[in-house]
């Protein structure tokens, strides 16, 4: 830029005109010019016309949290980059959408499904829930027999033409229990037809659906003897309610026993001695399961144990590997060495495994009869690598390891080949021996860019869950402990086991335990961060 | 100059802004106007390798019905849970493929709604059926029975055993590295070896009148005598934890063993491998009927499907015909369920001996309560097979599940 050459030789006025033209020119140049502009406005017209579009399709949801929250950040973005200023919020906003949608949003999502016991039998809402009740506590009359059907339509009512097994020719709608009639046209012993009235073929069926499936047509004036549905619109059949629900005073009602089922706010309906109907709805229920998941007996039994190794399966996982890779590190970065970038390529080969396959084929490798470990390696030994408690810990640190040293491997070399070789050498200089160089120079410079790497490494084997479901599946498990946790379960895979119980889903549950471990994981990543600001000071 | 320039624009995006939000809302409108139509769509999920079958019975009912049919592939392992997280959203499908084992779950959620086959329950085989029913009602709609049974190694062993001891005899003279083969697994594997348990009578739940299981009705602890049995095998070494499913299949097909207790689905690969596979029915440990648990695959309806009558009438009337069902068997060997397609596909000795020994199978338990039992199953099988005390361990477990259902 030539904003600092002195106009020389012109008169000062001149020189000012001309300054505050350059000046405007720079101004244009800055704002990046008709294209950048352009293109800025192509991309907020698709992030308007996004947002309109979603704006369009919640108003006609009736969804008004979700409306005000599409305004107001659609308004906010346009503002932000409408206007003169703000540019902090200019470089930041895209960020902090993103912040809010993928980070916070979810956590947020996840504390709430905590607070409520959303999972098998409370899925939905409860109107759902009464419908399907009400759905399945219809049973066909046992040994009753099949009437022949015809849909015939009068005056916008659908009724039932129905040919009984005796020939008789009935007709009855949801109002009007079945009655007899006579000449009705007849088609190979079946009524189709009755004067003044519609007869509905199989595509007028079809498109009235809804309301034909919902029709019951009791088949006398006694409810009690049941009355005829359709499953298809061609035949009927008898049916007959176990439930009946009672709109006004909120409750189930068993036809056959009389037991009363009301609704006690627990998410499903309850029987005076605690019955409950499945499916019930999925209700808020406080801090219910954080309670249980500090006072369950199948989870406080196993917590202590769990939780212990769950801090040293993650702590020596970070550093064995970092150890490992820190230490191919150096050595490959030495420029004596031959063939580095062969052995480098060979070194990242796990890396390039997905995690899930490495721990299987570990797995099979492992196997105490049958695996090649113990076949080849250990010459048919019987070592029971993943069925001993402490040897399946020691295979998951050691599998971990061969997964996860390329990785550090990786950040340490290109770590180590940003600090400067001045340093080294005038460490050399000053009489400081190889060992003295790497501990006092590279090791803390090391860490000012590798320290972060770390923490988010424990971050992640804290919740290594693949790798423990892989390989042991928390096993081997103590068939004489009434618990369903294994020697190698971490908290995550613990979770897994506790809230997902054969085909029983407890999402509440398990929110509750993903809360609880985000907030282990926060703190100590809080701490930690703290603590390498104090690195960044060696600089 | 500058600012003039810059308002020009400012007045282009408006406008830009504008049209684009027009286009949405015309979008908008005509997605809304389509779903208004009558034309009723059913839409049925299905995993790929029943999809082509399907395609076709789909474009039948079209024609006769007028009622359009779309397929949305899915991965089977994945339907059970997204079906029960999609239905209550109302975003889930009119009909789905799926398991008769999943049939507790999807009725506890109140994802699924009964079906009413009519007279149409008679043609199918009645442990399809039986599978089908959740508390006396029909949910689904079978079309395949899966179970297990004994395949044999016809040049290793030429007659088929008639008893365990028979089985073991047979299997040891055979000189292979192995008698017999099963898959156990760390965890054992109780599917896998339930034919040996009900074969000493304590089959997991009681029944109830209408052959449905009664969680209440315990039966698992009823005697010992299969946990003492699995500990003896275990000693001598005939069952053994380290055999997983994928090790018994390599052995069985390299010829280490004459006889494999597995299910149709490794009977392909076996052929490959150029073994000459016969069936047999399972041999019996403890003196009574060795019965396996049968799976039954069918459809389900949504108890949120707008279009139940559709959904009925292209179960029953084109699923439920002998012609999809033959050609639902020919893609996935797998013994249909409605008995006429089974007695055609029964020409194959190997879908008959599988259909003879899933006739005398029960099929495996919907109930929740299921769930409790097969986290402790396992584990106590394995525990007594690698030399536990059989006797208390089974107890214990029998006690656990007691508690776990009682919960």
């Amino acid at each position: 830029m030539s904003t600092g050459t002195q106009p020389t030789g012109t008169s000062p006025k001149v020189a000012e005109s001309k300054r505050s033209k350059r000046a405007g020119r720079i101004a244009d140049h800055a704002s990046g010019g008709v294209v950048a502009l352009l293109v800025k406005i192509g991309l907020l017209a698709v992030v308007d016309a996004i947002a309109v579009y979603a704006l369009f399709i919640l108003f006609l949801k009736q969804d008004w949290v979700i409306f005000a929250i599409v305004v107001v950040f659609t308004a906010a973005i346009n503002i932000i980059y409408f206007s003169k200023r703000m540019l902090p919020a200019k470089y930041l906003a895209p960020g902090l959408v993103f912040l809010l949608i993928f980070q916070v949003f979810v956590i947020g999502y996840t504390a709430y499904i905590s607070v409520t016991n959303y999972g098998t039998g409370h899925n939905s809402t409860k109107d759902d829930a009464v419908t399907s009740l009400i759905q399945s506590a219809q049973y066909r009359v046992p040994d009753s027999a099949t009437y022949d059907l015809a849909i015939v339509e009068q005056l916008g009512t659908f009724n039932f033409l129905v040919t009984d097994p005796d020939g008789d020719v009935l007709l009855g709608n949801t109002d009007t229990p079945l009655d007899e009639v006579s000449g009705a046209d007849m088609s190979g012993g079946k009524a189709v037809g009755l004067a003044g009235y519609n007869t509905l073929n199989f595509a007028d069926i079809i498109s009235n659906q809804d309301q034909i499936a919902a029709m019951t047509v009791q088949v006398s004036d006694d409810p009690n003897d049941g009355a005829l549905r359709t499953p298809d619109g061609s035949s009927a059949y008898l049916y007959l309610s176990t439930l009946s629900f009672d709109e006004a005073a909120d409750t189930m009602t068993n036809t056959e026993t009389g037991v009363v089922y009301a609704d006690t706010g627990n998410g499903a309906f309850t029987s005076a001695d605690g019955e409950e109907l499945l499916p019930g709805w999925s209700v808020v229920v406080g801090a219910d399961n954080y309670t249980k998941a500090f006072t369950d007996e199948s989870i406080r039994g196993p917590l202590l144990s769990v939780t212990l190794w769950t801090f040293a399966f993650a702590l020596l996982s970070v550093a064995t590997t970092f150890v490992l890779g820190l230490f191919l590190a150096i050595v490959f970065n030495d420029m004596r060495m031959r063939g580095r970038k062969f052995y480098r390529v060979l070194m990242i080969l796990p890396y390039a495994f997905p995690g899930f396959l490495g721990a299987l084929v570990w797995a099979g490798m492992l196997n105490q009869d049958f695996g090649f470990v113990n076949l080849t390696l250990f010459g048919g030994a019987d070592i029971p690598w993943l069925t001993n408690e402490w040897l399946a810990k020691g295979s998951i640190l050691f599998v971990n390891l061969w997964l996860g040293f390329p990785y550090m491997f990786l950040v340490c070399t290109g770590a180590l080949q940003s600090i400067p070789d001045e340093l080294q050498e005038a460490a050399r200089m000053d009489g400081a021996n190889p060992w003295q160089v790497f501990r006092r120079i590279k090791f803390p410079l090391l860490l000012v860019s590798i320290a972060p790497l770390l923490i988010a490494s424990f971050a992640f084997n804290f919740n290594n869950f693949n790798l423990i479901y892989m390989l042991t599946n928390g096993g081997p498990r103590d068939a004489s402990a009434s618990i369903n946790v294994g020697g190698s379960d971490i908290l995550i895979s613990m979770v897994y086991k506790v809230a997902f119980v054969g085909a029983n889903r407890d999402y509440g549950l398990a929110s509750a335990f993903s809360i609880i471990i985000f907030l282990i994981v926060a703190i100590i990543a809080v701490v930690s961060f703290r603590q390498t600001k104090a690195l960044e000071d060696l600089n | 100059m500058r600012v003039k320039n810059s308002s020009l624009l400012k007045a282009g995006a408006l406008a830009a802004v504008a049209t684009l939000a027009l286009a949405g809302c015309a979008g908008g409108g005509d997605a809304a106007s389509d779903d208004s139509k009558s034309d009723a769509t059913l839409t049925v999920w299905v995993d790929a390798d029943r999809a082509p079958v399907l395609k076709d019975a789909a474009a039948d009912f079209t024609a006769e019905s007028g009622v359009k049919v779309k397929l949305v592939q899915k991965d089977f392992a994945k339907i059970q849970d997204e079906f029960i997280a999609q239905v209550p959203s109302g975003k889930g499908p009119d009909i789905t493929i799926g398991a008769h084992d999943w049939l507790g779950n999807f009725v506890t959620n109140g994802v699924a709604q009964p079906i009413e086959l009519g007279d149409k329950a008679a043609d199918f085989e009645d442990v399809a059926i039986q599978a089908m029913s959740y508390e006396g009602k029909t949910y689904g709609l079978p079309y395949a029975i899966e179970n297990i049974a004994l395949l044999r190694n016809t040049a290793l062993a030429p007659e088929a055993p008639t008893d365990y001891n028979d089985m073991v005899a047979d299997g040891t003279a055979a000189g292979t590295e192995f008698p017999f083969l099963v898959q156990v697994g760390p965890e054992s594997d109780p599917y896998h070896l339930y034919p040996f348990q009900t074969s000493f009578g304590a089959p997991v739940f009681g029944t109830n009148d209408d052959g449905s299981y009664n969680p209440e009705d315990l039966q698992i602890g009823a005697n010992t005598e299969f946990a003492t049995w699995l500990g003896e095998q275990g000693a001598a070494g005939l069952l053994n934890t380290t055999v997983t499913g994928d090790i018994a299949k390599e052995k069985f097909n390299s010829g280490a063993s004459p006889y494999f207790l597995t299910g149709p689905w490794n009977v392909g690969d076996a052929q490959e491998a150029g073994i000459d596979v016969a069936v047999d029915p399972i041999p019996s440990a403890g003196g009574e009927v060795a019965q396996p648990f049968v799976g039954v695959q069918g459809f389900f309806v949504s108890a949120k499907s707008k279009n139940t009558l559709a959904a009925n009438e292209f179960l029953t009337n084109f699923i439920g015909t002998e012609e999809v069902q033959t050609a639902l068997f020919e893609k996935g060997q797998r013994p249909p369920a409605l008995s006429a397609a089974f007695e055609k596909a029964a020409s194959d000795p190997i879908v008959a001996a599988f259909g003879e020994v899933g006739a005398n199978g029960v099929p495996q338990p919907s109930i929740p309560q299921m769930g409790k039992v097969w986290q402790f199953w396992g584990v106590t099988e394995a525990a007594i097979i690698d030399g536990g005390d059989p006797v208390s361990l089974w107890e214990k477990m029998t006690a656990d599940i007691q508690a776990a259902i009682a919960e």
